[in-house]
């Protein structure tokens, strides 16, 4: 038994087109209006008509406010010299699920630090920003707190940070080397 | 003689340059933001020079709020290859771009943009015709046919022959397609629309453009504006359907109909032939504007002014207007300061200076008339024929954006079962309502 369709034909009114067409006229225009009268950021409006319209950011121009632990571009913190905090515990490159950070150790010209990374390198393409390095590090050495996107790589090469460009962004961290000994 | 000469080719110069091929141009752009708009989005506005892509220089480059996609586009269409297929007839695919755009450019010749400039001075009769006491000079209209409104049509028909040409002489079944079914949609409109004028013709008893707009001055029962739509509104309808059609623009881009047959007469043109047909059809869709406003929408005519200046109806129509203006100003301009709009501040500005004026002769009027200066009525007279003709505009833009396209068999059945006897109807009308008046 074939299943019987019943089409509703055309009233008069519908068969002219005409107020239909004003009908699905009202809505675009409704559209054209709310979006010609610019973007709207989400931020509540007092009057009703500025809460509609665009909600698309022109990114560069307009960047949406990240949230205060958002998880960006790594970056190595100084000590009060200057010189890089990190200890070369390779903790940070043990626990990273994507294996992305390689460390080469060596012995530091200061007695009250035992290493030092000579070498410190994470692969940006392969970093899944899981934030596990951060969570590992003991002497907050590295954090992820930038704020920032790690920028589209014309060439792969230049995907690999170095220690001399994570510390650029570097700040001196104020927690304890090692913990407090006390 | 030879001032003459100068003139005709200034104006001539002035409206194909300066209106019909810059705004044609312009409105590629216009399409593609007000469509971007209509869909939410936000449309083109990456376009930039002096800066970099990325980074904080792109802040700081130009973008002129995405116009510069103009020059863009432009470019690309200029240094594209120009391929001319094989087994193509080269002379008639070459030709069919310029066979589509002279049409579309020699409809402009015709079109009044302002009433003919009076050198003397002017006086109004009782029925607020105005008539000039010295000699009169055409300025604002490229020629003042008495025939123009048949002029138009001849033109605008003679456009198909473009399309029809270039599907055959790809040497392509789609492109074949499409130019056929080009003409048959012609064949198909052609009717009612000439039909659907023929009440504007009966009502103010001329055929010159000019005259058309010059009646359409007179006051129904002393209010309304003598407007072709308040007189004719089924006959405005289908005119301006039946012109849409007519350029082959959704709903009724058949020809084109990119799902089914590629891109129709298109298939086959690249680079600048290409531009140059897709630049006539926004060229014919400002012509259908212009048209449509100096037979429907009262052309030139601002409500209520003639040639010494305002004879409103009634005193309290000045506070009405200025009241009008200051509302709608203030609203975008409420809208431009709180999102920081730069182009809804300007218009809203431009809106309550208007209002302004209007207020302003609200005090000095004298039982509603209030006289002008006649350059600044020809002033006003021009800006609101460009203010309707981007009206239309506009409004063409938003129907092809809000209706799908027509199924073949439909557009047919629209235009012979439909159209043209509403077409007839509306000549029946009209005829009947203006017996008693001419007897």
């Amino acid at each position: 038994m074939p299943k019987v369709v019943t089409r509703e034909p055309m009233s008069v009114l519908e068969r002219s087109f005409v107020p239909e067409i004003i009908r699905g006229l009202s809505t675009t225009i409704k559209h054209f209006f709310h979006a010609a009268s610019g973007q709207n950021y989400h931020e509540k409006q007092h009057l009703w008509f500025l809460n509609k319209g665009n909600v698309t950011y022109n990114y560069p121009e307009d960047v949406r406010t990240y949230p205060k632990r958002y998880r960006g571009q790594h970056r190595l913190m100084l000590r009060e010299d200057g010189n890089v905090r990190c200890v070369a515990c390779m903790c940070c490159s043990t626990i990273c699920p994507a294996n992305c950070i390689h460390i080469t150790a060596a012995e530091s010209d200061d007695p009250s630090v035992e290493k030092y990374p000579a070498s410190f390198v994470i692969d940006e393409l392969r970093c899944i920003f899981c934030g596990f390095c951060v969570e590992a590090c003991p002497c907050d050495a590295i954090r992820m707190d930038t704020g920032l996107h790690v920028q589209p790589f014309l060439d792969r090469n230049n995907a690999y940070y170095g220690r001399d460009l994570l510390m650029e962004l570097g700040e001196l961290s104020v927690a304890i080397q090692g913990g407090d000994k006390s | 003689m030879l001032a003459d000469t100068v003139i005709i080719l200034v104006k001539i110069l002035v409206i194909l340059l300066g209106i019909a091929l810059t705004a044609g141009a312009l409105l590629t752009f216009v399409e593609r933001k007000q469509s971007a708009w209509i869909q939410n989005r936000v449309g083109p506005n990456r376009a930039n020079i002096f800066g970099h892509i990325r980074g904080d220089k792109f802040k700081d480059s130009i973008k002129l709020g995405g116009l510069l996609h103009l020059a863009a586009d432009g470019l690309k269409m200029l240094l594209k290859e120009d391929i001319i297929p094989k087994g193509a007839n080269r002379v008639l695919h070459t030709a069919a771009p310029a066979i589509v755009l002279f049409p579309v450019l020699v409809g402009f010749a015709i079109i009044p943009w302002a009433d003919h400039w009076c050198a003397g001075g002017l006086t109004l009769l009782v029925n607020h015709r105005d008539v000039c006491l010295s000699e009169s000079h055409n300025l604002f209209s490229i020629a003042d046919l008495d025939v123009g409104f048949l002029f138009v049509f001849a033109i605008a028909s003679l456009s198909v022959y473009g399309g029809a040409i270039a599907g055959w002489s790809s040497n392509n079944k789609f492109s074949f397609f499409g130019g056929l079914r080009a003409s048959s949609q012609m064949v198909s409109y052609e009717v009612p629309m000439g039909l659907s004028v023929l009440g504007i013709v009966m009502i103010f008893g001329t055929l010159n453009l000019n005259e058309i707009v010059r009646a359409q001055g007179d006051l129904l029962f002393g209010v309304l504006p003598a407007w072709g739509i308040f007189v004719q509104p089924l006959g405005f309808i289908i005119f301006l359907t039946a012109m849409i059609a007519e350029n082959k623009r959704a709903p009724f881009d058949c020809p084109e109909g990119e799902s089914e047959i590629v891109s129709g007469y298109m298939t086959e043109y690249s680079g600048l032939k290409f531009g140059i047909l897709q630049l006539s059809e926004f060229i014919a869709v400002i012509f259908i504007a212009s048209i449509v406003s100096v037979l429907f929408l009262g052309g030139w005519q601002v409500p209520y002014l003639y040639g010494d200046g305002f004879h409103m109806p009634h005193s309290a129509f000045f506070p009405l207007f200025a009241l009008l203006f200051f509302v709608v100003g203030g609203y975008l301009i409420a809208v431009g300061v709180r999102r920081e709009q730069m182009l809804q501040k300007i218009a809203g500005g431009l809106l309550v200076v208007l209002g302004l004026v209007y207020a302003v002769m609200s005090t000095t009027q004298a039982n509603g008339v209030q006289h002008l200066p006649y350059e600044g009525v020809v002033l006003l007279r021009l800006g609101t024929m460009f203010a309707k003709v981007i009206f239309m505009v506009w409004l063409q833009l938003m129907i092809r954006w809000t209706v799908p396209r027509f199924r073949y068999d439909q557009i047919m059945q629209l235009g012979w079962k439909i159209m043209l006897p509403a077409a007839l109807v509306n000549l029946l009308i009209t005829a009947i309502i203006l017996i008693p008046l001419f007897s």
